[in-house]
């Protein structure tokens, strides 16, 4: 017993031993599914068969239409969320940073609880919003304004708007609090010597503030692909299901779900769950790698 | 130690956003588990029935309703055979709920239910490959020459029937006979698609359009199966190659394309007739006749009580006389796993609460459903109860129709592509058509390219 004891605490081996419960649960939880997918990916699965198919679920991918559809509205919905949910929330965090607004740990936590409200709960809400019906939130506001009611969830348009507004509505909060962060790691004193310098509030945010929050950038950025490219529960519960009308929200999650679940076709659901994993990565790699994260600090 | 573990705020404000949350958390926490029968509202319910010392089985629903009919037929036949006691415990999910558990139980052969009913569309998925359900022949073999078998086709393969259906599911049209009257239409006189036609534009002139002679749908394909059904014809004749560029399909199409034109017909809002809105619609009285299958009796009862006495039960027209009135719609099969432990028990009463004359008086009393055992059709005590909540609801007997569409009830097989195939026209073509006006023919055509590719 001494001698195992004294092996393991040894200077060589302790350190293996400490990081020993995290490998275990990497390798259960996250090497082994990823192997398994690839592996699955090869293969036609059915009830209790599995036949090696080599590259045929890939070579189908490729002429799918219906996935194509599906990463397109993945990658459309991402750019959007992109375009909106950055900016927005890093003049928010810059807003409420500032010395002159009063309560703002009011409006922090304002903006912050839609975060807390499970998605699934937000997004039936929000189909209700939605609804076709003369009745339904939305349409109630364009007859205020003297318009038509619209069929607000059976045209694209119309339907990644309200996708959009959900999202936004929901995300502002967690984005505004990571930049609100990486802005209060900003030192004061550079941008008292900056005032001292004679700059204004404009060329202060352009060449203090942005460079410096570009940690804090890259990683929502990096998030945020992510998550928009496998955004399903969103989609999901704002059209009732994952069948929307000429799949207008269908997503590449979605058409995961669709095919590995409802349509009891493993293999073929593993392949596009692989796809979706280097499309991120490739992108995620891409835009790391321009944005210099890898390069080494000048010391 | 001694440290204060936890500080008061200092500042009020803190003091009122934790107000706020608290208030937020209380409000919303009451109005969720409010009224209303909310599908999306169910969760899992548990209910065992029969006595702790019969064979324990578990069954999987997704229908409460379904669960009522199955606890009265266990009842019956634990009083009828002391020596194959059975206690079963029911649990009901929501329909995508429980068919995924289904599924994933089966893929990784764990947990499996002795028991499960499993929807008619959801069927095939469970045929592939190895079946792990008991081949119900002998058990069904006693009853068989009562039953409508084109509904024991609907479960079978390699001719082996793997389900026990619960109902013909026949499709009649519904006629609300109170608008009908009031703009003088007789229903009876409609035999053919024409007739309906001539008869919707009588009633858009004379309610000077408010009213509807029917909705066509964007989200189902009931129209479609009928219309196969009424030509003959059916778009998996053949399973390995389905063919949708069926003229059924198209001169249907192109028939509900003129109505819309001609605001005959509106799109069903909510998809088809069988939603929340498609409740709504009918209850308004937006539409006057529209068709179903005998099951959506129930519907009536259940969400339009108001409707009551208005509504009279029809064959639904054809396009050309001599044509199959009536179409197999919807369906659950009852499965029986074939490893459980007391599977051949679980198949002999299954077959019996549901195939028998008796099982057939409950499924039509407690589930409003046309049962297979036609014996039960012409069992006037049955058929004309005064007290029964159908015969009462409706102008005319239902089992009126039925019996003069017996032998007309077709059925469209489903088999692995259908799914394809549904999901193909509701998501796509029928709103390219209804929706958006398309060439039928082209739109068709675009169908068949999307099941051909899933097909090759």
């Amino acid at each position: 017993m001494k001698k195992i004891q004294a092996f393991l605490f040894s200077q060589k081996i302790a350190p293996y031993v400490f990081i020993l419960p995290f490998i275990v649960s990497l390798s259960f939880f996250w090497i082994y599914p990823m192997y398994s997918t690839i592996n699955m990916s090869f293969h036609n699965i059915g009830n209790g068969y599995s036949e090696y198919i080599g590259l045929a679920n890939y070579e189908k991918l490729l002429g799918d239409k219906v996935f194509h559809i599906a990463v397109r509205n993945s990658v459309i919905y991402t750019i959007f969320t992109l375009i909106i949910l950055i900016p927005i929330p890093m003049l928010c965090a810059f807003l409420l940073n500032s010395k002159s607004v009063v309560g703002k740990r009011i409006y922090k936590s304002i903006i912050y609880l839609p975060a807390l409200v499970s998605v699934v709960v937000a997004g039936i809400l929000f189909r209700y919003m939605f609804s076709e019906m003369d009745s339904g939130l939305m349409n109630q506001i364009l007859q205020f304004f003297g318009l038509e009611s619209k069929q607000w969830l059976k045209n694209w348009g119309t339907g990644m708007f309200a996708l959009l507004l959900l999202a936004t509505w929901r995300w502002t909060g967690v984005n505004t609090l990571y930049f609100e962060a990486g802005l209060s790691s900003i030192d004061e004193v550079l941008y008292e010597s900056a005032k001292v310098d004679g700059a204004s509030a404009w060329q202060r945010f352009w060449h203090i503030t942005l460079p410096l929050l570009k940690p804090t950038r890259i990683y929502v950025t990096t998030i945020s692909i992510y998550a928009g490219l496998a955004m399903f529960l969103e989609s999901f519960m704002i059209y009732g299901s994952n069948n929307s009308p000429k799949n207008i929200g269908l997503t590449i999650v979605g058409y995961l779900y669709r095919r590995g679940i409802e349509k009891n076709d493993l293999g073929y659901a593993s392949a596009v769950g692989l796809v979706l994993l280097i499309v991120a990565l490739s992108i995620s790699m891409v835009y790391l790698l321009s944005s210099g994260m890898f390069k080494k600090e000048d010391k | 130690m001694g440290a204060n573990f936890m500080r008061l705020p200092k500042n009020v404000f803190s003091y009122f956003v934790i107000l706020l949350m608290a208030i937020l958390v209380v409000g919303c926490s009451n109005s969720s588990s409010g009224n209303g029968e909310n599908a999306e509202e169910v969760e899992s319910e548990v209910t065992t029935v029969g006595p702790e010392d019969g064979a324990k089985m578990d069954m999987w629903l997704f229908v409460d309703l379904h669960q009522k009919f199955y606890s009265e037929m266990l009842n019956k036949w634990n009083e009828a055979n002391p020596d194959k006691q059975i206690q079963i415990k029911f649990t009901v999910y929501p329909y995508a709920d429980m068919h995924t558990k289904l599924t994933l139980a089966v893929q990784s052969g764990e947990g499996i239910p002795d028991l499960a009913d499993v929807e008619i569309g959801q069927f095939p998925n469970y045929l592939d490959g190895e079946v792990p359900w008991l081949a119900l022949n002998s058990y069904v073999e006693p009853y068989k020459a009562d039953l409508v078998t084109s509904r024991l086709d609907a479960y079978e393969k390699d001719g082996n029937y793997y389900g026990v259906p619960t109902h013909v599911g026949a499709t009649v049209m519904y006629y609300n006979t109170e608008i009908l009257e009031k703009y003088g239409i007789d229903y009876t006189q409609i035999k053919t698609w024409d007739d309906f036609t001539a008869a919707g534009e009588k009633l858009k002139e004379a309610s000077n359009g408010e009213v509807y002679m029917t909705s066509v749908d964007t989200g189902g394909a009931d129209w479609l199966t009928l219309t196969m059904s009424e030509y003959g014809e059916s778009w998996v004749e053949d399973p390995e190659n389905a063919n949708v560029k069926l003229d059924s399909l198209n001169n249907m199409l192109t028939m509900q394309q003129g109505w819309l034109e001609s605001g005959i017909a509106e799109v069903t809002p909510g998809g088809q007739i069988d939603t929340e809105q498609g409740y709504a619609t009918v209850a308004k009285g937006e539409v006057a006749a529209f068709p179903k299958a005998i099951w959506y009796m129930s519907r009536f009862t259940d969400y339009m009580p108001e409707m009551s006495g208005k509504f009279a039960i029809a064959p639904a027209p054809v396009f050309e006389e001599g044509q199959k009135r009536s179409n197999g719609a919807g369906g659950t099969g009852t499965v029986v796993y074939k490893d459980s432990e007391n599977a051949e028990l679980a198949a002999e009463f299954m077959a019996w609460a549901k195939l028998t004359e008796e099982g057939g008086e409950q499924i039509w009393n407690i589930l409003g459903f046309d049962p297979v055992n036609t014996k039960v059709w012409t069992n006037q005590d049955i058929t004309h109860n005064q007290e029964n909540e159908y015969v009462k609801y409706f102008v005319n007997n239902p089992f009126d129709t039925l019996l003069e569409i017996q032998d007309e009830v077709n059925l469209i097989k489903t088999v692995p592509i259908t799914t394809t195939i549904n999901e193909v026209f509701n998501l796509t073509t029928l709103n390219e058509v209804l929706e958006n006006g398309a060439d039928v023919k082209q739109a068709l055509e675009d169908a068949q390219a999307e099941v051909d590719f899933e097909q090759e």
